[in-house]
């Protein structure tokens, strides 16, 4: 019989598949994690519906599971559930000593333009808050790409959703 | 919200994802590229979830509605239709009124009813927030911009024409679904 706990830990192992810093646990979504018999249910709430990582994330899940010797159910829950206030403060640390700023937290109304322009970000690299928004848009669907005017070093941001 | 209502947004967000995705190594900057290119990918994981709801109700599969269906079928509004590369005037001019439009209609889905609906609209308008802010910093770069203003006015009517259908969606329809055709009973 699996535990609840043996779940959780397999999880914790998982990493990001684009920013492998960070694990599925740290990333915050895994909504929930359910062990009758011999099924394992866990509800994925998704960071961004576009992601490739997704389906990657998903199946790695489910085989970590079942190298356990349970069934995997995995359901993947399409709300607003997941936000980036969900990912937890090792997670945040992580991110941070990888070289990305983690995320702002996530004010009422979501984040605003004036927000992103002004000088409340923080380089991961040497912590000056002169940095400036260079792209809302990075490499992939989470991140968006700033400059740091104190070590001369773009640097990617964990976008707040 | 019934499966027609479902369709048009999903193929909205569709079309324009790939419409936008032709800017990819194009756009007059290169964050403009990595911004239209990441705003494409946001759209089409829209679409893949709205059709996903509208499969349920209509007994097939997302990948079924959004590929293997006739371009004529396609119920897209005619302004995401347009093929508009190389001008990035009337790129911008649709952005902006594309996203206005979509923004009002986000809203009234985050209202719906219909749990699963609101909850959907909830979560795609987190990821919107960033494309109504780049459409509003380009949108204050060019207003004031002849060429701009006219392809706003030009493009204004386009939003709720669903009925008719421009010429270059046939195009794009027979590149979008080359490959599912190319090979018969094809999954991915």
């Amino acid at each position: 019989m699996v535990t609840e706990q043996q779940v959780w830990d397999v999880l914790a192992e998982i990493p990001d598949p684009e920013i492998p810093v960070i694990s599925l646990v740290d990333l915050g979504v895994i909504g929930s994690v359910d062990v009758s018999r011999d099924q394992v249910c866990v509800e994925f709430t998704p960071t961004f519906l576009g992601c490739p990582a997704l389906e990657v994330m998903r199946d790695a899940m489910a085989a970590r599971i079942e190298e356990l010797g349970a069934d995997a159910r995995i359901d993947v829950i399409s709300d607003d559930s997941w936000s980036t206030d969900r990912i937890t403060p090792e997670g945040r640390e992580k991110l941070r000593a990888g070289g990305f700023a983690p995320p702002a937290p996530r004010e009422v109304g979501g984040p605003k333009l004036v927000q992103l322009q002004s000088n409340a970000f923080r380089c991961p690299y040497c912590g000056s808050r002169d940095t400036t928004l260079e792209n809302l848009f990075g490499p992939t669907p989470c991140r968006s790409v700033r400059y740091c005017r104190s070590c001369r070093q773009p640097f990617e941001q964990f976008k707040t959703i | 919200m019934n499966a027609q209502q479902l369709l048009e947004l999903a193929d909205d967000e569709l079309i324009l994802g790939w419409r936008n995705s032709e800017w990819t190594g194009i756009a007059p900057l290169l964050e403009e590229d990595v911004a239209f290119s990441s705003i494409a990918q946001n759209e089409i994981g829209h679409a893949r979830a709205w059709y996903e709801l509208a499969a349920r109700e209509l007994g097939t599969t997302a990948d079924e509605l959004a590929f293997d269906r006739r371009p004529e079928e396609y119920r897209c509004s005619r302004l995401v239709q347009l093929r508009l590369v190389p001008d990035w005037a009337a790129t911008i001019a649709r952005h902006h009124l594309y996203e206005t439009a979509d923004a009002e209609r986000i809203a009234t889905l985050k209202q719906s009813d219909d749990p699963e609906i609101a909850g959907l609209a909830a979560k795609i308008d987190r990821e919107e927030v960033y494309h109504r802010m780049h459409a509003q910093m380009w949108f204050e770069r060019l207003q004031d911009e002849p060429r701009f203003k006219e392809a706003v006015e030009e493009l204004r009517p386009l939003l709720e024409v669903r009925d008719q259908h421009a010429p270059e969606l046939a195009d794009l329809w027979a590149e979008m679904t080359e490959v599912r055709r190319s090979v018969a009973g094809a999954t991915w």
